[in-house]
């Protein structure tokens, strides 16, 4: 799935290359570093916020916000790695609704377990359903779209039939794990430090490994990418899989920050993944683990914000969806922009 | 382009071969699949009539088909675009907001019920405007675009009403909506659905219209050399989506006498299921508008035979994904088969003479 297409360069031929005004070419090369914009938005929202109202940056807020986002960061950033090479998976939602009661469902079945088995035990319940994600779309050969739709209900259906209407409450579940979700070390909630390392070792896999940089080739042109010897299969499989073990460490943390835990957790939440991914400036040409992230805190410190400017909280998801709209525009006109400069360039050194 | 987007990846040039093969397969695979999907419909309804207690009364044929009318009449346009390979992602969140704009025009503005309804209709057309002009207009991929309106006119319809609800419409509009038709049990609203459907069959058989939408979903390309104005054809697509989701609003919102912000949420992917599931494929190109209408049937009836059989509402969610699944994966996998089949018997017989 392209989320933002190249195609159709042909309308850019009628666009005047772009004159030389220095400026200009300042604003655009702002622009198209998606992150270093992301990073100015989220810096003018806070301080719009902060001006209303000072004590949204004391250090509590802080760790609210942090706390808040920690999740739809990882979230985000194993949907990049999947997005990049031209898929989506939409079922990130319920494979963490899945994995946050099978956690509550182990503590219940067996108070004793230490934490860090629950979360391998979460991570890899996470990375089994990756497995069925990858594995239909490898051998079916259908949009990942499809599948990933079919598995948002199947696996929701699932964590449905299991816990037939019961709720797991914090008090099944032992101290030391829900600490996990409230600790701070220095300050800092270790939920959001857990993030942090997952950003940046996705980060770093994708711009320094070679099957990373694989993943960027393969979403550009998979045709291209069979021919020069990368094996697509096997890396898409094993995108949705990392993407599967990602939304299950993000189930496990999920169960250790709330407690309670029904059926329903992470509902809809796969489409405030995708915003933040595309928001976050991840698309077919590119994108990094870092725009990603970035593109959930802007998300989440949006909710908050709204409701220190006493903005109805209601508007919270339609500016959601105009940031979508605003974002993939604002890709369009930047991709439309550079294919009209190539080609200026390439007239004036013929 | 936009149907590209939808491809998981574009055919290579080592494929050709292999995927010519897949495609003559799926055509033949996809010719009876209309056929397959009445069968496994009639086979559902016998085995439930038979099987479940109380499914085969006319009270719950009634319940049956009007909790259907929303799905089968989002599903009408839906089969359109996705034939031309492009797809809304935002038609339940703009039966949300033209329920709570219903809502809201009757609390407060003291126009007439008939007017309100054609105001909602006229506004889901403009929402569907929106969506037409990203996608043609700037030329930006339908899957992207309308996640994004997907939560933009959910938000708003939120906005509109908040977390309120009006319910206080007519109690002769409200019985309208769930009256049957007298002497059976068959809901009257049953019969625009039809005639929806019929216009909408007509439109995508029996005109050249419809031959060129299938043209775009093949190839939008070559359909634009044919002489096909595809940008233009897609926008009124988008249009008519809009309009059509207006009405499901209408008709929501007097069917459960209650227009609130969270109206349909999630009924845009039982519709792309029952798109699907009745054939159409979702490379665009391929598929009817008679298997979409038992497409949305079966998904009906099973869901309403497992919930009279006791199974919770929410668990059906199972039955619905693991359908969209085998709807997309079968009738490949159908495919695939024959292709090797059918390159054995080729092998066989290269080595016979």
């Amino acid at each position: 799935m392209s989320l933002t297409d190249t195609g159709a360069p042909a309308q850019a031929a009628e666009n005047p290359p772009p004159g030389p005004g220095r400026r200009r070419g300042l604003t655009e090369r702002l622009l198209a570093v998606r992150e270093l914009s992301l990073l100015l938005a989220l810096g003018a929202l806070i301080l719009v916020t902060t001006l209303r109202n000072d004590r949204f940056l004391s250090g509590q807020s802080i760790k609210d916000l942090l706390l808040g986002c920690a999740i739809l960061v990882i979230l985000a950033v194993g949907q990049t790695l999947v997005i990049v090479t031209r898929n989506v998976d939409l079922s990130v939602g319920s494979i963490l609704g899945l994995v946050a009661f099978a956690t509550g469902e182990l503590f219940l079945a067996a108070p004793g377990t230490p934490w860090p088995v629950a979360l391998l035990l979460g991570v890899a319940l996470g990375a089994v359903c990756g497995v069925v994600n990858g594995g239909l779309i490898a051998v079916a050969k259908v949009p990942a779209l499809v599948i990933t739709l079919g598995t948002l209900y199947a696996f929701r259906g699932i964590d449905y039939y299991w816990a037939a209407g019961r709720q797991i409450n914090a008090a099944d579940m032992p101290r030391s794990f829900l600490r996990l979700g409230n600790q701070t070390v220095l300050g800092v909630p270790a939920l959001f430090l857990v993030a942090l390392i997952v950003v940046a070792a996705v980060g770093f896999y994708l711009r320094s490994y070679r099957s990373g940089r694989e993943l960027y080739a393969i979403g550009s042109e998979p045709a291209a990418a069979r021919l020069s010897g990368i094996p697509v299969g096997r890396r898409v499989f094993a995108v949705f899989v990392a993407n599967g073990a990602l939304a299950g460490l993000a189930g496990v943390l999920y169960a250790a920050r709330f407690g309670t835990l029904d059926a329903a957790a992470g509902t809809g939440l796969e489409l405030q993944v995708v915003a933040a991914a595309v928001v976050g400036g991840v698309a077919i040409f590119g994108g990094s683990a870092y725009g990603a992230a970035l593109g959930a805190v802007l998300l989440t410190t949006i909710g908050s914000s709204l409701a220190v400017l006493r903005i109805d909280p209601f508007w919270q998801q339609a500016v959601v969806g105009a940031l979508i709209l605003a974002a993939i525009g604002l890709d369009r006109l930047l991709a439309l922009r550079m294919a009209a400069r190539l080609r200026g360039r390439s007239a004036h050194g013929a | 382009m936009a149907h590209d987007s939808l491809y998981a990846a574009p055919p290579s040039a080592a494929d050709t071969e292999r995927e010519a093969g897949r495609l003559a397969g799926l055509r033949g695979a996809l010719g009876s699949w209309d056929a397959a999907i009445v069968a496994a419909l009639v086979v559902a309804v016998v085995l439930a009539g038979l099987s479940v207690p109380n499914f085969a009364t006319g009270r719950n044929a009634q319940f049956l088909l009007l909790d259907l009318v929303p799905l089968a009449l989002l599903a009408l346009p839906m089969t359109l675009i996705v034939i031309t390979g492009e797809i809304d992602l935002s038609v339940a969140s703009m039966v949300g907001l033209g329920s709570t704009l219903m809502g809201q025009l009757w609390l407060s503005s003291g126009l007439s019920l008939e007017l309100i309804c054609v105001l909602v209709v006229l506004l889901g057309a403009a929402f569907g405007a929106v969506n037409g002009l990203f996608v043609t207009g700037f030329g930006l991929p339908s899957l992207a675009v309308t996640i994004g309106t997907l939560a933009l006119y959910r938000g708003l319809s939120f906005v509109v009403l908040g977390d309120q609800a009006v319910a206080d419409f007519p109690a002769s509009w409200t019985a309208a909506a769930v009256q049957t038709i007298p002497g059976t049990s068959i809901p009257a609203a049953v019969v625009p659905v039809l005639l929806l459907a019929l216009v909408f069959g007509v439109v995508l058989h029996a005109t050249p219209a419809g031959r060129a939408l299938y043209a775009m979903g093949n190839n939008d390309e070559a359909a634009t050399f044919a002489g096909v104005s595809v940008a233009r054809t897609k926008f009124w697509l988008f249009v008519v989506s809009g309009a059509v989701c207006g009405l499901a609003g209408v008709f929501w919102t007097l069917r459960y006498a209650s227009a609130r912000g969270d109206n349909a949420t999630g009924l845009e992917l039982t519709v792309v299921t029952a798109v699907l599931l009745g054939g159409v494929s979702i490379f665009g190109g391929r598929g009817g508008l008679l298997g979409v209408v038992a497409g949305v049937l079966l998904l009906g009836v099973l869901r309403n035979a497992l919930q009279l059989a006791d199974v919770d509402a929410n668990a059906l969610t199972i039955v619905t994904g693991t359908l969209l699944i085998v709807s997309v994966v079968l009738p490949n996998a159908v495919a695939d088969v024959r292709a090797r089949l059918h390159r054995r018997r080729q092998r066989a017989h290269l080595t016979a003479s």
